[in-house]
């Protein structure tokens, strides 16, 4: 890109050779060298200066939220163990209880076992008792049965035939195998 | 008519020589140090209160920081962080040239064919050299891609070798050409209102036309000078990836 191409539009300025401005090979040294020396004194200047001043405020910031979320992670696991032994005492206290209640039940039980046993035991020793006396009592009554049936078989026998029975005889009559 | 490529005319200031070479203090040079002093002095002003909670300035200059790391990590990892200072250097550089330049009346010094040039033959070297260096012969991975059939791998290597190559093309003409064509067009239109206004009667009622695309060109310039910054440092990233894993 030369003269030519930018002539169309501008008013002749008397350089007519005059090169594109932008691609002067005039200026390529100067410009070079300055920047050269522009580029490196920036890169220093950032570099050394600029750079770890502000990469230290965000480094720093983000240390500060680590910290921070840290401080707030330790409280959270303090918060965490607190509640685990809240629970746990919690769960103590409540098998205790359990255990107390469970003893207490168990020695009542006992004593009222113990308590209704021997009611029962004397109960089934008077209810053995009274057993013991009724049949003592109805083996008298069975044994006077026959005796009184003997009796009175005799007189009953002299109504019905007019003979007169001993009373041996009557007693083997009812009871056959007695006398043998 | 305004010639709308006068503004980039490289003026000789004071003549000055360093061992025989010509570094002549020009404009262009002048535009430089300014750049260095804005973005230096801008960066280091706002963060000045070293705030826990940073003020509206301190944000600016740590987004401008975080963008560019952001842009680092993302490109090359965590490795490619002790890149970020000549990362950020690039960036800021750029940006703040960039900006200048839009600035009336100011020199832009990214419209600069030899100063753009300078810049991604600085990347190119540093990624041949960071490349040798790193993984020594390695490196030459670089052109030959996996996964690619045996037959068409001379052909797939020769184009990656052009394409390499002409990276420092690309990478410096992307920024001059943007930034060359959009202060044309900006002296272009704001010539058609003075030409308008001259013509005078009906043509003066349209002047406020070329005014308002002014406007808009302004706006979409600044966009511009952003992007170009942006992107000239994101290729540096990448390029400077490739020399950190060439294999991929």
């Amino acid at each position: 890109m030369t003269e030519p191409v930018t002539t169309g539009t501008q008013v002749p300025t008397g350089t007519a050779n005059k090169v594109f401005p932008p691609l002067d090979p005039t200026t390529l040294a100067p410009q070079l060298v300055w920047l050269t020396i522009t580029f490196v004194a920036l890169y220093f200047l950032l570099k050394k200066i600029a750079i770890p001043r502000i990469g230290g405020v965000i480094e720093e910031r983000q240390n500060r939220i680590q910290r921070d979320i840290d401080a707030a992670e330790k409280l959270k696991d303090e918060v965490d163990t607190a509640m685990k032994a809240y629970e746990k005492s919690l769960a103590d206290a409540r098998s205790n209880a359990t255990a107390i209640a469970r003893t207490n039940h168990d020695k009542l039980t006992a004593e009222t076992d113990r308590e209704r046993a021997a009611v029962e035991a004397a109960t089934n020793k008077k209810l053995a008792d009274a057993e013991a006396r009724i049949a003592e009592t109805k083996q008298k009554a069975l044994a006077s049965v026959g005796e009184i049936a003997s009796e009175i078989a005799g007189p009953v026998i002299k109504q019905l035939t007019g003979k007169d029975v001993s009373a041996d005889e009557v007693k083997r009559a009812l009871n056959p195998g007695a006398g043998e | 008519m305004p010639d709308p490529i006068h503004q980039f005319e490289v003026k000789r200031l004071f003549p000055l020589e360093i061992f025989g070479v010509d570094a002549t203090f020009t404009n262009s040079a002048l535009f430089m140090v300014v750049g260095v002093i804005l973005s230096f002095g801008l960066l280091m002003y706002a963060s000045r209160g070293r705030s826990l909670v940073p003020n509206r300035m301190q944000s600016i200059a740590e987004s401008l920081y975080e963008f560019v790391a952001g842009m680092v990590r993302d490109s090359m990892g965590e490795q490619g962080m002790k890149f970020f200072p000549l990362i950020f250097t690039f960036f800021m550089f750029i940006l703040t040239l960039n900006m200048v330049g839009m600035v009336p009346g100011f020199f832009t010094v990214t419209s600069q064919i030899w100063v753009t040039a300078a810049l991604a033959l600085l990347v190119f070297v540093i990624v041949i050299v960071v490349g040798f260096a790193k993984n020594g012969l390695g490196f030459l991975r670089l052109f030959v891609p996996e996964g690619v059939p045996i037959y068409v791998l001379p052909l797939v290597s020769l184009i990656e070798v052009i394409s390499f190559f002409s990276r420092p093309l690309s990478h410096s003409l992307r920024l001059f050409a943007n930034m060359l064509a959009g202060h044309i067009t900006l002296k272009v239109f704001a010539g058609f209102i003075i030409m308008l206004l001259g013509a005078g009667g009906a043509a003066s009622a349209l002047a406020p036309l070329p005014l308002l695309a002014v406007l808009g060109i302004t706006a979409l310039e600044f966009l511009v000078a952003f992007l170009q910054a942006y992107v000239f440092t994101m290729l540096t990233c990448m390029y400077l990836n490739d020399a950190l894993h060439p294999g991929h």
